[in-house]
């Protein structure tokens, strides 16, 4: 019985790798035909290959962490200004009265429509990749943490505050903890959103970073390196995806849902 | 009467100290939107008393146990407890339990409490849940919650408890258990209780005197002089619900 269940496990595990696979191995094939020429598709090999030796330059590291770094600080900036504002109109409505309108202005243009504006304030600098990205991982925080805090049962609320709970006590044991599974679903939107926009950022103008290194390598037709980029935030996509599910495995564990 | 004088003495010999507080409420009125709920509603509680009030739903009786419960604002009128210089402890129990999902079974009992001391853990114990103090909420079922919810209310040591409905969600044999358990922490702590109760049945097992409110007034008052632990199945106990029930039965439809 143990057997098989073991066997049927490992067959799911491979399963799911048999398309991936396949494709993979046409693809090799048809470039080795020569139906695809390197212009268009480079074979998965060439594709490697040029992993391989960026890595060993060196050249791959240092724009990989430039990246990373412009993504991490771009999150932390973005998302505490957004879960901050977020817990402030979320519990007091003043604060909404004041604040929220604009908000939901500034939310509705496309962060993109703002590049020739920013290029002109920031030039083409970090601080205008910084003020890119964080607007657009800003909000996705701001509206769920907001929601949150005003989705949080108003039972448990008038439970607590009838043992004797207000203030800080009341916040810290009752509200933060209501709207957390909601904030923590504003952030793996904004860990999502952080790749797109930094792409985007990175191919306006930079002279480091995974973006510019892809863009770089179209000028010069090297298609293995543009695919390696495009596979690098692929890889980096999925990493993030994996961090915030850590996240909600570690806060949400009371919640039968993640469990 | 005769027979609760002794039952009520005997008690007292069986507790010293009875935490139970007086509870006067005089011209107690209530409206949401232009509609009465409560109309100069007048009940008093002796200390340590068990009052049920039963009444159809939308009548009134839960109203009148979150104005108790400071919950909400009275329009006019008057609550009083016996020595008015402090606000009594007062703890309520919910139709839902109301655990906190995100804090453990112990931590929940220990909620509002200065710090976490041995008061939950002996609180849980007592409703024999100590084996599950350190399980989340989500894991028990709706009579274990319940009575999570209880250990919660007593850790407190309240002089008043209020009970909104606390059984009408459980099936009905953890129904019977369940009263039985706050009859038996009543009669140990001396606590005044007030349980608001759609369930004739339930007013009658637990209550010193059964209360009907009808139209956002009291309307009946009867004292129950069953000894205690009532039977169910006592001649008794049937004449009396069968008599309360036709009394709310009476009126074909309350104002809701």
């Amino acid at each position: 019985m143990e057997l098989r269940i073991s066997r049927n496990f490992l067959q799911a595990k491979l399963t799911c790798w048999v398309v991936p696979v396949l494709l993979l191995s046409t693809w090799e094939l048809a470039a080795q035909i020569g139906w695809l020429s390197s212009r268009i598709l480079p074979e998965p090999l060439a594709v490697a290959k040029a992993a391989w030796s960026l890595s060993l330059s060196g050249e791959l590291w240092t724009h990989l962490s430039v990246s990373l770094w412009r993504a991490v600080s771009s999150f932390m900036v973005g998302g505490s200004l957004g879960l901050l504002l977020g817990l402030l109109t979320g519990s007091f409505k003043r604060a909404e009265t004041l604040l929220d309108t604009t908000l939901q202005m500034i939310r509705n243009i496309p962060a993109l429509a703002l590049i020739p504006m920013v290029i002109l304030w920031f030039g083409i600098g970090e601080s205008a990749k910084l003020f890119l990205v964080s607007l657009g991982v800003f909000f996705p925080i701001y509206l769920n943490t907001f929601h949150g805090i005003r989705s949080v049962d108003k039972g448990l609320i008038e439970m607590a505050r009838s043992y004797g709970l207000n203030g800080w006590p009341l916040y810290r044991d009752v509200i933060l903890p209501g709207a957390l599974p909601s904030i923590l679903v504003g952030v793996r939107f904004s860990l999502g959103l952080v790749w797109v926009l930094l792409i985007v950022a990175e191919t306006i103008a930079a002279q480091s970073g995974i973006g510019y290194m892809t863009m770089n390598a179209r000028e010069f037709l090297q298609t293995d390196v543009v695919l390696v980029g495009i596979l690098l935030y692929a890889l980096l996509g999925k990493l993030a995806d994996v961090l915030s599910r850590l996240l909600e495995r570690y806060f949400l564990c009371w919640h039968p849902g993640y469990r | 009467m005769q027979m609760n004088q002794t039952e009520l003495e005997c008690l007292a010999a069986a507790v010293p100290a009875r935490r139970g507080i007086r509870v006067a409420i005089s011209n107690l009125s209530k409206s949401y939107a232009e509609r009465m709920v409560l109309q100069q509603t007048q009940l008093n509680l002796d200390a340590g008393e068990f009052v049920a009030v039963v009444g159809r739903s939308g009548c009134g009786k839960s109203t009148l146990l979150r104005l108790i419960a400071e919950l909400e604002k009275a329009d006019s009128g008057q609550i009083t407890f016996a020595d008015n210089h402090h606000r009594p402890e007062t703890r309520i129990m919910f139709q839902d339990s109301r655990l906190l999902p995100w804090k453990r079974v112990l931590d929940n009992v220990a909620l509002g409490l200065p710090k976490l001391n041995d008061a939950a853990a002996q609180a849980l114990r007592q409703v024999g849940l100590e084996d599950r103090a350190a399980e989340w909420p989500a894991v028990l079922s709706g009579g274990q919650r319940q009575r999570v919810a209880l250990a919660r209310a007593l850790v407190h040591d309240p002089e008043l408890l209020l009970l909104d409905e606390p059984l009408g969600a459980l099936d009905a044999l953890t129904r019977i258990e369940m009263q039985q358990l706050i009859e038996s922490l009543w009669r140990e702590r001396g606590f005044t209780a007030l349980l608001v109760t759609h369930d004739v049945q339930e007013a009658i097992a637990l209550a010193d005197r059964v209360v009907l409110i009808e139209d956002g007034r009291i309307t009946f008052d009867e004292r129950i002089e069953l000894p205690r632990p009532r039977s169910r199945g006592h001649a008794a106990f049937a004449q009396l619900e069968e008599r309360i029930l036709a009394r709310v039965l009476s009126r074909p439809d309350c104002k809701s």
